[in-house]
């Protein structure tokens, strides 16, 4: 017993940041961004923290899927960039919707949102009562951007994505890797100012994202292929029987040389990176409430989701829809 | 070999005539970004059983021929 998607949402903040904006904070361009990333404008928040704009994705998920707050079982949220280590963004947004179900909230960075989702699966096969979860994806990655670094600013945004689960055996199969490392991705936190402690920031790294661009490029096509491999041949399918696959929006290229790779069509899928950068674990949230408002998506469509990002962690899972 | 095999992946990327290319040629010559190059390092490594990081020292097909030569050689 799994579940099914039964409704949707997202959000993201008004301010639009253009690669021309970024090219007045940094030594970059329009045409650098395009060719390398394949983002033109992202999106950056302004006075909203991440659990204002999980919240705002979350109501309307609950509003696409006819729920209610309070017939929620649980949510459960996935996020490196909350306001608060505690509260999580899980208490703050079961508060800001009116709910009153549990709420966790746990991190695998851009892969988040496949981790919170195989969460929910776990948890509706370990309680047989639980009829409904809600899931988001939210982030404020400008928060934990360097705007000095022109090898990160440029890439990351702001947003989420929610889902409404209900119990159901839609969650066909899953596969899930972690390679610990901290060279390729790290994002280290404030050090602190206990007198007692005798490690510097400088001993961790500033606490903004810090990237190996070609390593976590080759992490990243590597993973894609390899999990969307492992799952096809899984479940004996065939590209041709998998309707959409939605992947991690982390660049454009990483993309396109999965597909290759693959051999599989490139217009199978989808990509909407371009209006929004990396969103990190709210993305492929984003990616799929797009997905299914486009009208491209049909009940019984079978999709994969798959997504990469800092842990190393990433993973994929087979979803009738 | 892997000259004959860089020089394809490369007229191929480029969409230019394979006699075009030679060794003394820089990447910036051809349009070649470092994504490309990374790209075709992962061509390479499962290719030739190998594992390559491109690095910017390697900025012309002669030093890269170079450097995925010996990394064959040690294989």
């Amino acid at each position: 017993m799994s579940f099914r998607i039964i409704g949707t949402g997202m959000y993201v903040p008004p301010k639009a940041v253009t690669n021309d904006d970024l090219s007045q904070l940094v030594e970059t361009s329009d045409e650098w961004i395009t060719k390398r990333v394949g983002i033109k404008e992202r999106r950056i928040s302004e006075t909203e923290f991440t659990s204002d704009m999980g919240t705002k994705a979350s109501l309307q998920a609950l509003e696409n899927a006819g729920v209610k707050p309070e017939e929620l079982d649980m949510i459960i949220t996935g996020s490196i960039s909350g306001e608060c280590s505690s509260p999580s963004t899980a208490c703050m947004i079961q508060k800001n919707i009116g709910a009153t179900c549990v709420a966790i909230e746990l991190q695998a960075a851009c892969a988040g949102y496949l981790y919170v989702l195989e969460t929910a699966a776990a948890y509706f096969a370990l309680h047989k009562e639980y009829k409904k979860m809600l899931v988001v994806g939210c982030e404020r990655m400008s928060g934990i951007v360097d705007f000095q670094d022109r090898s990160t600013c440029i890439i990351f945004g702001d947003g989420a994505g929610a889902a409404v689960l209900e119990r159901a055996d839609n969650y066909i199969d899953s596969v899930f890797t972690v390679k610990g490392n901290d060279e390729v991705i790290r994002i280290p936190h404030f050090v602190g100012t206990s007198p007692y402690f005798q490690k510097t920031q400088e001993d961790i790294g500033t606490p903004y994202i810090h990237m190996q661009g070609q390593e976590t490029f080759k992490y990243a096509v590597s993973s894609i292929a390899q999990d969307i491999t492992t799952l096809l041949e899984r479940n004996n399918l065939t590209a041709d029987d998998i309707a959409w696959i939605v992947p991690h929006q982390a660049n454009l290229r990483i993309i396109d040389f999965a597909s290759k790779r693959l051999g599989i069509d490139p217009s199978k899928m989808f990509v909407n990176i371009e209006k929004y950068g990396n969103t990190s674990g709210a993305s492929v949230a984003i990616a799929l409430h797009e997905l299914a408002q486009s009208g491209k998506l049909k009940r019984g469509d079978k999709i994969i989701l798959c997504a990469f990002g800092g842990g190393l962690s990433n993973a994929a899972c087979l979803i009738e829809w | 070999m892997v000259k004959e095999e860089i020089i394809n992946m490369l007229a191929e990327a480029t969409d230019k005539d394979a006699a075009e290319i030679e060794m003394e040629t820089t990447f910036a010559d051809l349009g070649i970004d470092s994504l490309d190059m990374t790209e075709m390092a992962m061509d390479l490594e499962d290719k030739f059983g190998i594992e390559f990081t491109p690095s910017p020292e390697i900025n012309t097909v002669g030093k890269l021929v170079e450097a995925v030569e010996k990394l064959v050689a040690e294989a």
